[in-house]
């Protein structure tokens, strides 16, 4: 039986200009525990459909769902509420704040008396960040912010979670860390759309993959066989088949 | 020597801190310096005037004086209400001009637009009360002396204490409260903070109520303390965008440090430079202070 879907776009046109649009018709369909990762090279639009989707940029037509929902357009801070988390790719926390403070802000959403037990929760999950708590989020090292970043989108225990390139800038140890974490993520239920650079890294993680180029869609497919296809590997990853890790 | 020129400098500053609490504010999380704030604190010692003698005249009660104090009840009474109505004149402002402008994200346009519309809203004042000065009391207060040649009146005292309960109300809202955190966030990144659940637009319109509100504050206390003019506000324009820069855009303790810095500074200069170069003396060390950290005392550096 096929995984329930929770998460689509289709054929979604969007861009920060209305007559300059960057998506001219792509998307993606995300199901139930699974891993998605969005695929192409510089300027394809892979981290313009997540932020679309996340209600950070304008979308001129097509439809994204979240579950039975419709949600395109809505706000962005109506979105998590839904159970849409996003991760940003630089910038994605609250530098000024403490650790404490970052996760605090993102608990307010819940009911009063759930707050300490999810703030708890992220602590448990993250150690290195219940030993920075009072620190100020801009004095974490580069993972501890993936992590922070991480741990506020998943407080409120979405249904989805977006990232907008989570190894950009961390050293390939790091990278290996966060993307352990990504698969503890997923499997406590939650689906993950996963924009990256790092070819190898994401294909290893991910069950399919989506290969975008000039805002369109060009392929998709199982993450093994999207790695393994020579002419894929030379037209968008500049080179030789990408090899497992 | 007499220190009296001291506690002088702390008094004005104290004024210019509640004053640049307001500003710092807006500052941070509207993103351009608002030249209105000035108006608000006009406006605010105005609406408190015209409240008082609305529940003077309503309730027919004499505003006898409370204690030492020049002021009586209702002028507190008033103030509370002045605070709710400025705010509310804040949020209209907002409204009929700065929501418009804002989608188009360009800074100076809302810079521009607000020194119009500081301008007009200053002539309508000057309009409906003319250019005479007003006061809530016309009750004489004799200074009680302090030791060290220091002579400070008890309406001055009470001024002090306002301004401490003030400050103390807004650096607990913004560090220990749930919308303090929203506006800290909004102020350091508005997308983050939307993807992470807080409704921006609202958070907006909170900051120009709770600014308003604190501007009107500060002129109340300036209009307790020394008189109440059209251009009163206008002239603690320049002092409190000095204390909130100095003391770092969007902290609130910084904000009352600048403000008790540019008051002392001005009023030292006044006693060993000359009344003239009060202003410049004040700037002067604004531009030293911001050589040496230009994010400000309390700032934070951009990363």
């Amino acid at each position: 039986m096929t995984a329930r879907v929770v998460l689509s776009a289709t054929e979604i046109v969007a861009g920060y200009e209305p007559d300059l649009p960057i998506l001219n018709g792509a998307g993606f369909v995300l199901r139930e525990r699974e891993i998605v990762t969005l695929l192409g090279p510089n300027g394809a639009g892979k981290s313009t459909l997540i932020k679309a989707v996340a209600g950070l940029v304008p979308v001129t037509s097509g439809t994204v769902r979240l579950g039975d929902q419709e949600i395109t357009r809505l706000p962005a801070h109506t979105l998590i509420r839904r159970g849409l988390g996003f991760v940003p790719q630089t910038e994605n926390v609250f530098a000024a704040m403490s650790v404490e403070d970052n996760l605090l802000l993102a608990a307010a959403i819940l009911p009063r008396d759930r707050r300490a037990a999810r703030v708890a929760a992220m602590y448990a999950m993250f150690p290195d960040l219940a030993a920075k708590k009072s620190l100020a989020a801009g004095r974490l090292s580069g993972g501890q912010r993936q992590m922070l970043a991480v741990a506020r989108a998943l407080l409120v225990e979405p249904k989805v979670l977006m990232l907008d390139e989570p190894s950009a800038g961390l050293s390939p140890k790091i990278v290996g860390a966060v993307f352990e974490t990504l698969q503890q993520v997923r499997a406590s239920g939650v689906a993950i759309v996963l924009v990256e650079q790092s070819v190898r890294a994401a294909l290893a993680i991910a069950d399919r993959a989506y290969v975008l180029a000039e805002g369109r869609n060009r392929h998709e497919g199982p993450a093994p066989l999207l790695r393994d296809d020579p002419i894929i590997a030379h037209l968008y990853f500049g080179g030789d088949p990408v090899a497992a890790p | 020597m007499s220190l009296q020129f001291l506690a002088d400098g702390l008094l004005m500053g104290a004024m210019i801190g509640l004053g640049a609490i307001g500003v710092t504010l807006t500052y941070s999380i509207l993103g351009f310096a608002n030249f209105v704030h000035g108006e608000f604190v006009a406006w605010g010692a105005y609406a408190c005037l015209v409240i008082a003698g609305l529940i003077g005249l309503g309730l027919g009660i004499q505003a006898e004086p409370l204690g030492p104090f020049s002021i009586g009840w209702v002028v507190l009474l008033a103030g509370a209400a002045a605070m709710v109505f400025t705010g509310g004149l804040a949020l209209a402002l907002d409204w009929l001009l700065f929501r418009r402008l804002r989608r188009h994200g360009n800074a100076i346009v809302m810079v521009m637009a607000s020194f119009g519309a500081s301008m007009a809203l200053r002539s309508l004042l000057e309009f409906l009360f003319s250019s005479a000065p007003a006061y809530f009391s016309q009750e004489i207060q004799i200074a009680v002396p302090l030791g060290l040649g220091v002579r400070v009146t008890p309406d001055q005292m009470l001024m002090l204490g306002l301004t401490a309960v003030l400050v103390v109300a807004m650096h607990l809202l913004i560090t220990r409260t749930t919308i303090g955190r929203s506006m800290r966030a909004v102020a350091e990144n508005p997308h983050l903070a939307a993807v992470a659940g807080i409704d921006v637009t609202s958070v907006i319109r909170k900051t120009w109520l709770i600014g308003g509100a604190l501007a009107c504050a500060a002129g109340v206390v300036s209009g307790i303390t020394v008189q109440i003019r059209p251009f009163m506000g206008f002239d603690l324009l320049l002092p409190m965008f000095a204390a909130a820069i100095l003391g770092g855009i969007g902290s609130v303790p910084g904000a009352v440090v600048g403000g008790l810095i540019v008051g002392l500074a001005e009023s030292m200069a006044v006693q060993f430079v000359g009344a003239e170069y009060r202003a410049a003396i004040a700037f002067l060390l604004l531009i030293a202070v911001l050589l040496v950290r230009p994010a400000g005392l309390f700032g934070r550096a951009e990363a």
